[in-house]
C-alpha cells in the first residue's frame, strides 16, 4: 500500500516523567491510538487520533495532551490545512467524505449578532426568586376562536380542544436513533425529559422497549426508512413526527451499515441483523405537497386524532413557502432544522454548504405564516445549533415556540464533538453500539447531567425574562423589539425582522 | 413681563411641536373615567377635573377622553372622529368611508383654538350609515377594515374613534387644555374615561395620544407593554395593522379582537392578565379548563409588563390592572357611580362624599354595566 499523504490532524504528547504504565488510555481510546510497544512503552498512533479527548480526561496522571497539527506544508488563507486534507483524502480513497454533528465553518452565526432588551425605569424588572416566572409552553394546533358556552359567570369549554402537549420548559431533546446513539444515551435522555417534563425524540429509530416507561414524553418519528412503524408505535408517542429532512443533511437520507445493526438494533427496527438501514432521501410515497397531507392524516387517522403531528424539514432557500404549504397540509407542529444541526452520519461536503442558519429560517417563517394568517394555529420548533439559554431565547423572540437541543445535550453527556459520530468508536459511549464503550453512560448519571444543563438554562431564562419585565414565555414568542442587531447589514436586519441596535422602540 | 412669559412659552410649544413624532420621553402616566349606573348623562368637567388634579403624572405630550351617550340624536349612527392632515387627506378619507358608509353628516369637531393648537390639525366629525350588513359580525370587520384603511395614511390621517354613541377627543396637550380645546364641558355621557400622557417608548403626537379606540371600545392605559412584539405579531395574523407607534394600540386591538369573538368582558380580562400556572392548576373544573384553555389558545394577547387600564364600552366600564399590580388604579363608589384613577385624590375631588374606596387587586377585572333598563343601552 502506497504511503498515505494525508498527515495526521492530531498530535499526542505523553509526559513520560508522569506515564505510569496503567495503560487507562489503551483501554479508553475508542479508536486504537494508543498501544504497547515490545519495549513496554505506551506509544501514541497520532493518525487515528480524533481529538475526542477521553484519554486526557481519565489519564490519572495528567500525562497527556493533544494538539491540533498545524504543520502540514504551504497552506494559505484560502487552501487551508483542511481544504489539503480533504484533497489528499479523496486522492486516496475515491469517496465522500464523511463527517458527524454540525456544520463547523465560519459562515454568520447570527446569534451572536442580536442581543436582548432589559428593562430601566419605565418599566420594573421583575426578580424571578420572588414572583412567579412562567416558562411552561404548549405544543399541537390551536383553533383561532375558543368556543365558549354556557351564561355568564358558568362558562365551561363547548367542546374538546385539539390534543396538545406541554413542556415545562421551551426545550426539548431533538431526534438521535437507538442505532446513531448507544441505548444507555437514549435512556439518560428518555429519563432526564421525563424529570424534567419536556420532551425526547426516538429519531427514525423505532422504540426499545426499555423506554416503555417514558412514553408521556416521547416524540416518534417516522422517517423515509419507516423503521419500526407500527400502530404500537405510533399509540406509544405523544407526538407523531414525519421527518422530511435534517439540517446537517438537507435532501440525503440515511445509512446505518450493516455492521452496526445487531441483534437489539435490528430488532427495534424491524429488519434482519446485519442489513443495511437505508432511509431513501426522499419518502418514496410524497413527492409533492398532497402526498404530504395524505401521510398527516394517514398518521391522524391511525391515532384517532389524539396526537399531534409534527413535520420536521431541514431550513433551505425556499423555507417560508414550503413551511406554510406544511401548515395547510395540516401539521400541527413544523420542525425547522437549521444549518448547524447535528448528525451521526453526514457527508462532508452536503453538512457544509447546503441550508440556512435557524434564525433566518424561523425568523421568515413566522412571518410568511403571520402574513398568511396561519401563525396562531400552530407550533413552530427551531432546531440546529441552539448553544445557550441566550440563543434558545432569542430564537424564540425570532418566532418559535420551542427549541430542539441535540448537540447541546450529546455534550452535556460528555461528547467533545470529535465529529467521528459515524465511525461507531465513541470513546465517549455515546455514539457507538459496543458494548464495552456503551457502559460508558450511565443512564442514572446522564440524567443528572442533562438535567442539570437544563435547570441551569431555566435559572438563565427565567433572569433574563425577568431583566426584561416579563412573566410569561408567551409573551416572549415572536417578541422582535425585544432584540437588536449589532453588525448586521440591512437586508439581514429586514430578513430576521430585528432593529439596528441603537434604534429605540 | 406677561408678554414676554406667554411668548416664551409659544416658543416652547413650538418647539414639541416640530418634536413631535420624533422624541420619546421616559416616565408614566394618569387615567381616570366613571360610569353612574342608571345611565344619567354627565357634563365633561367631572372628567376633566379629575385628570387636572393628576396634572403631576403627564407631561403635556398627549392627553384625551371618551364619552359615551354623547350622541343621543345620533345614537346609531358610526361617530368617526378623525385626525386629518388636511383637507386633501379629507377627501381620500370620505372616499374610503364612502366605500363602505353612506355618510349623512360630516363637519369640523368645534374645538377652541387658542395658544399652541393654533397648529393643531384637522379634526373632523362623521356620522355614517353601513352600506350594507350581510350577517352580524360583518359590521365589526367593516369597522375594522375601514379604520385600518383609513390608519395606513398616519400620521397624515387616523381615526380616534368610529362606534355609536361613542367620541374620542384626544391630541398633544395638557389634559385641561384638551378638555378646553374640544370644549368637553358641551358634552354630556353616561360614561368618561381621559388620560394624561407622559410618553415613555414611543412618541407624543396627536394620533398616538389615548383613548385608542376601535369599535365599541375605547381605552386608557398607564403602563409599558413588554409584550408588545408578541402581542402585535399575533394580531397581525386577524388583520390588524399597527400603525399608531403607541403600545396601547395592542391593547385596544387586542380586546376588540377578543370581543370580535363573542368573549364576555371576564373571559377578556382573563387573556389580558392570565391566572398564574400555579393559582390556575388549584381552580375546580370546569372553571380550570377553561382557564387553562384561554391561556394556551390567546397567551399571545397576555399583556406582559406594569399597566392599568380603563375601557369604555357600550353600558360599561372595565378596569383592570397587570398580574403583579405595578401600576396605581383606584376604585371608588358612591351611590349608583363607579369612579376609576390613578389617584384616589382625583376621586375625592369629584365625589368627595365617596362611600368605598379600594386599590384593584393585580389580574382581577372590576366590570361595572349599567342597568340594563336604563338610557346607555342602544334599543
Amino acid at each position: 500500500m502506497p504511503r498515505s499523504l494525508v498527515p495526521p490532524e492530531f498530535l499526542v504528547h505523553r509526559d513520560e516523567g508522569r506515564c505510569t504504565k496503567c495503560k487507562a488510555c489503551i483501554r479508553q481510546c475508542g479508536f486504537g491510538v494508543h498501544a504497547e510497544g515490545p519495549d513496554d512503552r505506551i506509544s501514541a498512533n497520532d493518525q487515528r487520533c480524533v481529538n475526542c479527548q477521553r484519554c486526557v480526561v481519565m489519564c490519572p496522571t495528567g500525562a497527556l495532551k493533544i494538539t491540533a497539527n498545524k504543520e502540514i506544508g504551504r497552506e494559505n488563507a484560502y487552501w487551508s490545512a483542511e481544504r489539503l486534507r480533504e484533497i489528499w483524502r479523496q486522492a486516496e480513497s475515491g469517496g465522500a467524505i464523511l463527517t458527524s454533528m454540525g456544520c463547523d465553518r465560519n459562515y454568520p452565526v447570527y446569534f451572536d449578532h442580536l442581543l436582548l432588551n432589559a428593562s430601566q425605569v419605565t418599566n420594573p424588572s421583575i426578580d424571578p426568586l420572588r414572583e412567579p416566572m412562567e416558562i411552561r409552553t404548549f405544543l399541537g394546533r390551536k383553533p383561532e376562536k375558543l368556543s365558549i358556552a354556557g351564561p355568564p359567570g358558568e362558562e365551561r369549554l363547548a367542546g374538546p380542544l385539539p390534543p396538545e402537549v406541554r413542556l415545562e420548559m421551551p426545550v426539548m431533546f431533538a431526534a438521535m436513533s437507538f442505532g446513531s446513539i448507544s441505548k444507555n444515551t437514549v435512556l439518560a435522555l428518555a429519563k432526564a425529559a421525563k424529570r424534567m417534563g419536556i420532551m425526547f425524540n426516538t429519531g427514525e429509530g423505532g422504540m426499545n422497549p426499555a423506554l416503555g416507561p417514558f412514553r408521556d414524553h416521547m416524540i416518534v418519528q417516522v422517517a423515509s426508512g419507516r423503521f419500526g412503524v407500527d400502530s404500537a408505535y405510533l399509540e406509544a408517542g405523544r407526538i407523531i413526527e414525519i421527518k422530511i429532512g435534517q439540517g446537517a443533511k438537507p435532501g440525503i437520507g440515511g445509512h446505518l451499515p450493516g455492521e452496526k445493526v445487531n441483534a437489539e438494533i435490528a430488532r427495534t427496527r424491524g429488519i434482519p441483523t446485519g442489513a443495511d438501514a437505508i432511509s431513501p432521501a426522499p419518502h418514496h410515497d410524497i413527492y409533492s405537497i398532497e402526498d404530504l397531507r395524505q401521510l398527516i392524516y394517514t398518521l391522524k387517522e391511525a391515532t384517532d386524532y389524539q396526537k399531534p403531528v409534527a413535520v420536521k424539514i431541514a431550513a433551505v432557500h425556499n423555507v417560508a413557502a414550503i413551511a406554510s404549504g406544511i401548515v395547510r397540509a395540516g401539521a400541527d407542529i413544523v420542525v425547522l432544522d437549521g444549518l448547524r444541526g447535528g448528525t451521526g452520519a453526514a457527508p462532508k461536503m452536503i453538512r457544509d454548504h447546503i441550508g440556512l442558519p435557524v434564525e433566518l429560517a424561523i425568523a421568515v417563517v413566522d412571518r410568511r405564516l403571520r402574513e398568511e394568517g396561519l401563525r396562531e394555529q400552530v407550533s413552530l420548533v427551531a432546531g440546529g445549533g441552539i448553544r445557550s439559554s441566550a440563543d434558545l431565547l432569542k430564537v424564540i423572540c425570532l418566532g418559535a415556540d420551542a427549541a430542539y437541543l441535540g448537540t447541546a445535550a450529546l455534550l452535556a453527556l460528555g461528547c467533545h464533538l470529535c465529529q467521528r459520530c459515524y465511525t461507531g468508536k465513541c470513546s465517549w459511549g455515546i455514539a457507538t453500539q459496543d458494548p464495552s464503550l456503551t457502559k460508558r453512560v450511565d443512564p442514572e448519571a446522564g440524567a443528572d447531567r442533562l438535567v442539570n444543563l437544563l435547570t441551569a438554562w431555566q435559572h438563565e431564562l427565567k433572569e433574563f425574562m425577568g431583566a426584561m419585565g416579563i412573566n410569561a414565555l408567551e409573551s416572549m414568542r415572536g417578541n422582535r423589539l425585544q432584540l437588536r442587531g449589532v453588525g448586521l447589514p440591512q437586508n439581514e436586519l429586514d430578513q430576521l425582522g430585528v432593529k439596528q441596535a441603537g434604534e429605540a422602540m | 413681563m406677561v408678554c414676554g412669559v406667554e411668548e416664551m412659552a409659544e416658543r416652547r410649544a413650538d418647539d414639541h411641536q416640530s418634536y413631535e413624532g420624533k422624541i420619546r420621553i421616559p416616565s408614566g402616566c394618569a387615567v381616570a373615567g366613571f360610569i353612574n349606573k342608571t345611565g344619567e348623562r354627565v357634563n365633561g368637567r367631572t372628567i376633566a377635573e379629575m385628570m387636572a388634579l393628576m396634572k403631576e403624572r403627564s407631561n403635556g405630550l398627549g392627553a384625551g377622553y371618551a364619552a359615551y351617550g354623547i350622541y343621543p340624536d345620533y345614537r346609531r349612527a358610526y361617530a368617526f372622529h378623525l385626525i386629518l392632515a388636511d383637507h386633501q387627506t379629507r377627501e381620500e378619507v370620505e372616499a374610503i368611508l364612502a366605500r363602505n358608509f353612506r355618510i349623512t353628516e360630516g363637519h369640523e369637531i368645534p374645538v377652541r383654538r387658542t395658544g399652541r393648537n393654533k397648529k393643531a390639525p384637522l379634526l373632523w366629525r362623521y356620522f355614517c350609515d353601513p352600506l350594507r350588513l350581510d350577517r352580524d359580525s360583518a359590521l365589526d370587520e367593516l369597522l375594522l377594515a375601514t379604520t385600518m384603511r383609513i390608519n395606513r395614511l398616519a400620521p397624515r390621517a387616523s381615526v380616534m374613534s368610529c362606534g355609536q354613541n361613542l367620541g374620542v377627543f384626544k391630541g398633544v396637550g395638557d389634559p385641561e387644555e384638551i378638555a378646553e380645546f374640544y370644549r368637553i364641558d358641551q358634552y354630556h355621557g353616561y360614561s368618561w374615561i381621559g388620560h394624561g400622557r407622559f410618553p415613555t417608548n414611543t412618541p407624543g403626537w396627536w394620533g398616538g395620544a389615548h383613548p385608542f379606540s376601535l369599535g365599541e371600545i375605547a381605552v386608557v392605559h398607564n403602563g409599558e407593554l413588554s409584550s408588545y412584539g408578541t402581542n402585535k405579531s399575533v394580531l397581525e395574523n386577524f388583520g390588524y395593522e399597527l400603525s399608531l407607534r403607541t403600545d396601547t394600540e395592542v391593547m385596544a386591538y387586542a380586546i376588540h379582537h377578543l370581543r370580535r369573538q363573542n368573549m364576555s368582558w371576564p373571559m377578556v380580562a382573563k387573556v389580558l392578565a392570565p391566572p398564574h400556572w400555579a393559582e390556575l392548576e388549584r381552580m375546580a373544573e370546569p372553571e380550570r379548563e377553561l382557564a387553562a384553555a384561554l391561556r394556551r389558545i390567546y397567551g399571545g394577547l397576555l399583556m406582559n409588563g406594569p399597566f392599568s387600564i380603563i375601557v369604555a364600552f357600550q353600558g360599561g366600564l372595565m378596569a383592570l390592572n397587570d398580574r403583579l399590580k405595578l401600576r396605581a388604579l383606584v376604585a371608588g363608589t358612591s351611590g349608583t357611580g363607579l369612579y376609576l384613577a390613578s389617584e384616589e385624590a382625583a376621586i375625592r375631588q369629584v365625589c368627595p362624599r365617596v362611600e368605598e374606596v379600594w386599590p384593584l387587586p393585580g389580574g382581577e377585572a372590576l366590570i361595572c354595566c349599567a342597568e340594563e333598563e336604563s338610557a346607555c343601552h342602544v334599543a
